[in-house]
């Protein structure tokens, strides 16, 4: 079989780390920055790290968004690691602490606001965004930076393996067909739903290879 | 180093690596942090004061109040920074006790100490410090700092300065990597940074943290610039709210560093654009921040 090109998501955020990794691995890689990245036909989709408001809002203004929600439906192998999780949620919520108010309740509570929040303009920046995997997800949900935190768990099939979370999200929810992988003290961490493997931590910054290579067979066993 | 601060050390240069690819905007209200994160800031840094006003104001420039910060933490979702002066561990041992995401170790702020920086190994949260060179950018790591940005004048609108940082920085980086492994002794001993961290250098071809411009950085093309330059990402200060149209050129800046090689989108984003900041000459002005901390 000739190296499987993956798509990886490079608006925002800790693209290159999983590129090296892949490569690593035998695959190569396309940077999706922008729409016209997207005239290609690739074999998986890599949503990495980052900054979750504004890689959705990115993807939409860039004109990606569209495209890839339809190539994920149609059931294009997904690689989602924090941020790239929260893009795949069908449902988003606010871990406690860490801002986020909504516009409207933020725009009553600032005096004398110029700011007009209006139903028919949504935030672009504002989760849900592709909501193709049956999962409830908690953003920011170990705090700010002082709550980041490294462990190693078990992950279903793959054995123990490093998870390092960073400021990282777990999922509260899961609906049918979603298939839980790991969990950290009880919280759910990791899933899969059909073509779509999803998780709160980073493998990405780890030295181990294994996710990204049960990754790569999913590519291959399409 | 123990086991549980290089994990802290680690972790902490992980959090920079997650806001690569992004524009971290200084903001002085909850409501202009909205604006920020709804324009796709990955992080805003809380200040009291923007550079520029800091540098018309005069004086003793400060850590911010907490309650002002506390303030934008509630506002936004994204990760808050804020600054503190350099050496002064006390500030931030303040902005660690308020959770904050990052502490900027700031020549923007007046100086508390003209000898030491902070030792930034001895705190959990991590830090950015400016540096203008790679000795200084290698220092400041060896003193805990998670990531580096450059010095650029700030408050200035004038990009000269960051440029120079960004260069210098990317040229000794190249020399450092070409060397022979018996030449970095005597190169570590001239730039005045530990061996283990020049070799790290060596052998990778880049810094051992992210590496982000700062500085004079105005305009969508200005951002493009640092990161054809080697910049894995920008800070932008006064350049946004002291602008005509924030909203619109911060989402602009925004845009062109996802995209910075392609320059009819960039084209595109410098359009209408309304006023930038007016700017003041690195030449004009009386205190060159840059030269604050070593």
């Amino acid at each position: 079989m000739a190296k499987p090109l993956i798509g990886v998501l490079a608006v925002q955020g800790a693209f290159i780390e999983h590129e090296h990794k892949l490569e690593q691995l035998g695959a190569q890689c396309v940077e999706l920055r922008q729409a016209s990245d997207l005239n290609q036909q690739f074999d998986g989709i890599v949503l990495p790290g980052g900054e979750s408001t504004v890689q959705g809002k990115l993807l939409r203004e860039l004109g990606m968004f569209d495209d890839l929600k339809a190539r994920i439906a149609s059931g294009i192998p997904v690689l989602a690691t924090c941020a790239g999780m929260i893009l795949l949620a069908n449902e988003v919520s606010q871990g406690k602490g860490t801002g986020a108010k909504s516009l409207s309740t933020f725009a009553e509570s600032v005096a004398g606001s110029t700011l007009h929040v209006t139903s028919n303009t949504p935030d672009p920046a504002a989760p849900p965004y592709f909501a193709t995997m049956n999962i409830k997800v908690r953003r920011n949900a170990y705090g700010r930076q002082l709550g980041s935190f490294r462990a190693i768990e078990e992950f279903k099939g793959l054995g123990a393996v490093p998870m390092t979370f960073i400021r990282g999200p777990l999922v509260e929810e899961v609906g049918e067909g979603v298939e839980v992988l790991a969990r950290v003290d009880g919280d759910i961490v990791a899933v899969r739903q059909d073509n779509q493997l999803a998780l709160s931590f980073h493998p990405e910054l780890d030295a181990d290879n294994s996710i990204h290579q049960l990754f790569l067979d999913m590519v291959k066993n399409k | 180093m123990t086991e549980a601060t290089e994990n802290r050390s680690q972790l902490n240069r992980n959090l920079a690596q997650m806001l690569k690819g992004g524009v971290i905007m200084d903001v002085t209200t909850p409501e202009q942090a909205h604006i920020a994160e709804e324009a796709g800031a990955c992080a805003v840094m809380a200040l009291e004061r923007i550079p520029a006003d800091i540098r018309a104001a005069g004086g003793v420039s400060r850590m911010s109040d907490p309650k002002m910060i506390k303030g934008i933490q509630e506002a936004v979702s994204i990760p808050v920074m804020a600054k503190c002066r350099i050496g002064h561990f006390v500030e931030a041992q303040i902005l660690e006790a308020i959770d904050i995401d990052y502490i900027d170790e700031s020549e923007v702020l007046s100086p508390a100490d003209d000898v030491y920086h902070i030792d930034k190994t001895k705190f959990a949260v991590p830090f950015v410090c400016g540096a203008r060179d790679l000795g200084e950018a290698l220092r400041r790591i060896a003193e805990g700092a998670s990531m580096i940005r450059t010095k650029g004048e700030p408050g200035t609108g004038d990009v000269v300065q960051a440029v120079t940082h960004m260069r210098a920085m990317q040229s000794e980086i190249r020399r450092v990597a070409g060397m022979a492994e018996d030449e970095l002794f005597e190169a570590a001993k001239q730039l005045g940074v530990p061996h283990a961290l020049l070799k790290e250098v060596h052998d990778n071809g880049k810094l051992p943290v992210v590496n982000f411009a700062a500085g004079g950085v105005a305009t969508p093309a200005d951002a493009a610039l640092m990161m054809q330059l080697g910049a894995e990402g920008v800070f932008v200060g006064s350049g946004i709210f002291k602008s005509g149209n924030p909203a619109k050129r911060a989402a602009a800046i925004v845009k062109a560093v996802a995209n910075y090689t392609d320059a009819k989108l960039i084209a595109e984003l410098s359009e209408d654009l309304g006023e930038a900041m007016v700017g003041i000459n690195e030449s004009e002005i009386a205190l060159l921040m840059a030269e604050r901390g070593k």
